[in-house]
Order: C-alpha cells, then sequence, then structure tokens
C-alpha cells in the first residue's frame, strides 16, 4: 500500500471537510473493499477519512412507515438486528450472506452502496425495494443512484448518511454464490409492493438492474411459474471465466423463481 | 506516523507506527505476538482472525489505526491460568489440525462463531466459518471440534 494519511473523523461535518480540503483523500468505513483495493495499489489516496466512528451514522430504526438504516451500519448488525428482522426479514437475510463472519462484522450498508459493485448483494435489495440514499446535501432514489459498474449519482465529496426502505408486502431474495467470493453469480431481490412487484438483478449484467418483464408476469400471477418461460436476452450479461452469459441468464431466472417460492 | 493505543489480551500497549501499517503486522511484528498468522494477504484464508471489541475480524485487512482505541484478543489471550480454552481443547481432543497453519485465525473464528450461536447445526458451522481457509483440507476434524465444544457448552466467551 502506498503512503496515506489517516484520519478519524469526529462527526459528519468534519469528515466533509477533511473531504473538501483534501481532493485525493478517500472516505473508510469497513475498508472490506477499500483495503484489499489499497494494498493492490489500484488506489493511491491521499488521505483516508475513517467515518466508522460517527454515532450518527450508526443508527437502525423505523422512520415514518419505512425502516432507516443509517450507512455505517455493518452487516452482521442488519443480519441480527430485531427492529430488521421483523420489517423486512429478507433484508436481514441478505445481509447474513455478504461475505463471510468477519467481512460481516465490519463492511458496512453505505461502503457497498457507495461503491456499487456489480456482484454485491445491497443493490439488489435497495433497487427492489425502492430504496430512498439519503446524503448529507440530499435523497436520491435507488432508481437513480445507481448508473452502472463502479458508479453511482453521487458528487464529489457526498457523503451517504443512511438508507430509507419502504416496508414492502413480502419479500425474498435468493443467490447464486461464487463458491470461492461468497459475491452473486446471479442474485434477485424480489419484493411485492402496493404499487405491484419489483424484481432486482445483480452479479449477472454490469450493474444491478430491474427485470421488468417478470415483474409484469408476477404483477399477473405471483408464482415461480409465472416466469419459468421468460428468458433474458443472454448478450446482456456479464461473461467471464466462472460463466458464460447464457449461464448466468440462465441463473438469474432460477434465482427469481426460487425467490418466489420464499415469499 | 499514528500513535495507536490499544488493548491486547488485556495489556495496554502504546506503539507509534505508519498510517498505512496494517492491524497484523502490529500484532506480530510490534508486539511480537506471533501467533496470528498470515496467510493470504487478500482476505479470503482468515488466519489473522482476532477479535476487535468482541468481534472476529480479519487484521491483514484492518489498518492498525482503525484499531486505536480498541479491546483486541488474540490466540495467545485465550487460556486462562494455564489451562486451555475449551475450543483449543477440543481442536487438540478431536485432531482438529493438520500442518496447523490456519489453527490460530481457525480457533478465533470458532469462539466467534460459538458467541453467535452457542448451539450451530453443521449448516451454522459450514456458513460460520467461511471466512477460513484450512490448507490442508482438514475440515471433517474441525467441524468434529466445532461439536465438541459446543456440547461442553463453550459459549465463546
Amino acid at each position: 500500500m502506498f503512503s496515506l494519511n489517516y484520519v478519524r473523523a469526529k462527526s459528519l461535518k468534519h469528515a466533509a471537510e477533511l473531504l473538501a480540503q483534501n481532493p485525493e483523500a478517500k472516505l473508510l468505513a469497513g475498508g472490506m473493499t477499500l483495503l484489499p483495493t489499497l494494498k493492490q495499489r489500484l488506489a493511491r489516496p491521499s488521505h483516508l477519512v475513517d467515518i466508522a466512528a460517527i454515532g450518527a451514522l450508526r443508527a437502525i430504526r423505523p422512520s415514518k412507515g419505512k425502516l432507516s438504516i443509517g450507512a455505517g451500519v455493518r452487516h452482521y448488525e442488519v443480519a441480527s438486528s430485531p427492529i430488521v428482522r421483523q420489517a423486512i426479514p429478507a433484508l436481514a437475510c441478505l445481509a447474513g450472506l455478504i461475505g463471510d463472519p468477519q467481512v460481516r462484522n465490519m463492511g458496512t450498508i453505505g461502503g457497498s452502496l457507495a461503491n456499487n459493485d456489480p456482484a454485491a448483494d445491497y443493490p439488489a435489495a435497495a433497487l427492489a425495494l425502492n430504496a430512498t440514499i439519503v446524503t448529507d446535501r440530499r435523497r436520491v432514489k435507488a432508481g437513480d443512484y445507481f448508473q452502472g459498474l463502479f458508479a453511482t449519482a453521487l458528487e464529489e465529496g457526498e457523503i451517504i448518511t443512511r438508507v430509507l426502505f419502504p416496508l414492502p408486502k413480502q419479500a425474498a431474495y435468493e443467490k447464486f454464490p461464487h463458491p470461492a467470493s461468497g459475491y452473486a453469480m446471479a442474485g434477485v431481490f424480489v419484493a411485492v409492493t402496493a404499487r405491484g412487484v419489483r424484481v432486482a438483478v445483480t452479479g449477472a449484467g454490469p450493474g444491478v438492474f430491474r427485470w421488468n418483464a417478470a415483474e409484469r408476469a408476477l404483477g399477473r400471477s405471483l408464482s415461480p411459474d409465472a416466469v419459468a418461460k421468460l428468458s433474458l436476452p443472454a448478450d446482456e450479461m456479464n461473461e467471464d471465466i466462472h460463466a458464460s452469459r447464457e449461464y448466468r441468464a440462465n441463473l438469474v431466472n432460477v434465482m427469481t423463481r426460487r425467490a418466489v417460492a420464499k415469499l | 506516523m499514528a500513535r495507536i493505543k490499544l488493548t491486547v489480551n488485556g495489556v495496554r500497549h502504546s506503539r507509534d507506527v505508519e498510517d498505512r501499517t496494517l492491524l497484523v503486522d502490529l500484532i506480530r511484528d510490534e508486539l511480537g505476538l506471533t501467533g496470528t498468522h498470515i496467510g493470504c494477504d487478500t482476505t479470503q484464508c482468515g488466519c489473522c482472525t482476532v477479535h476487535m471489541n468482541g468481534r472476529a475480524v480479519k487484521s491483514c485487512t484492518i489498518l492498525a489505526a482503525q484499531a486505536n482505541g480498541a479491546d483486541i484478543l488474540t490466540i495467545e489471550g485465550l487460556a486462562k491460568d494455564g489451562e486451555l480454552h475449551p475450543v483449543q481443547q477440543a481442536f487438540t481432543d478431536c485432531h482438529a489440525l493438520q500442518c496447523g497453519f490456519c489453527t490460530p485465525g481457525m480457533i478465533m473464528a470458532v469462539v466467534g462463531l460459538l458467541k453467535d450461536n452457542p448451539r450451530p447445526s453443521d449448516e451454522d458451522i459450514y456458513h460460520g466459518l467461511e471466512g477460513n481457509l484450512c490448507r490442508c483440507t482438514g475440515y471433517i476434524n474441525i467441524v468434529k471440534a466445532v461439536k465438541q465444544a459446543a456440547a461442553q457448552g463453550a459459549d465463546g466467551h
């Protein structure tokens, strides 16, 4: 890792000031993606601004009929929170499938959403549940927030503070994890909301996306059979040494059916 | 440089280290506690697992500065008054090691697992040890040891 300066931010305001003063600074929360990136010398920030200790980012609470999760909340806290388990059990279940226990003890929801890895789990939940990403400047709907491979609507120096999840009537997440990394080769989050069914897919394409055809089919009939004959265009899927485009397209269908069966 | 103050196995330490220093390097090189191993250095193998403020973490993927003020428990801090921790004893009884390289991290992960789930099923054990690799593939006896420790009421404390 290149030499750098570590600073522990005392407050959100302090963190924003540090970012403004140091254009090459990066935020550090759990560090589960950032530190491996630094160790490979793929990034060279002048400063790491550690926001993990900021109390304002650490709350899980109900908020006007929605569930509010602070950006600094760790995956194991979401997985084990009685509030999350009661409000959106599928979200707690998803958090318990990220990485491994040691990673879940450090990694945060804000870090995952800011990074927007195309195979990360949280983006699928945020998009399917129509979450709102709250920052220190504004609120952004998940549909506008995710902008493809590692790209988001976040501006320079903008800090995610919390995520607001509307409560679904029912929801379920199923993923086919890569056997070594645990990242989704295909992960599908199905949410049944008052405004219809939303299906968000991670791991299979260049970024999280909604599978509109499946949403329409499930809107007519909420059963695994409703999507059995649907197929995604394989040319829009990722291809690598682990799986072909066609295999990933098929996995999305299978994961969707499994998720619907779990509702 | 940063002045890092932390408690390791109940003993308070203070060290000046470079900001980019990893927690595992502080533990091994500065404090001389070499029971915590560096296996892969890429957050995959879990050999470097220690507890930070009561939670199992991979010390190769945490800066020493992030642990400033923290309470750290390493493999050297498990045995009390010359008596092995029940999880260490179970690993001995069940021969849950071959070359032994992964053992300290594996034991720290098991202690963390039993803390959250004192009566894990086989599935819970597999899922709970996903962050630890045994290069000898000696998993059968490791799972056996976890079950023995759980049966004897080792709740991870």
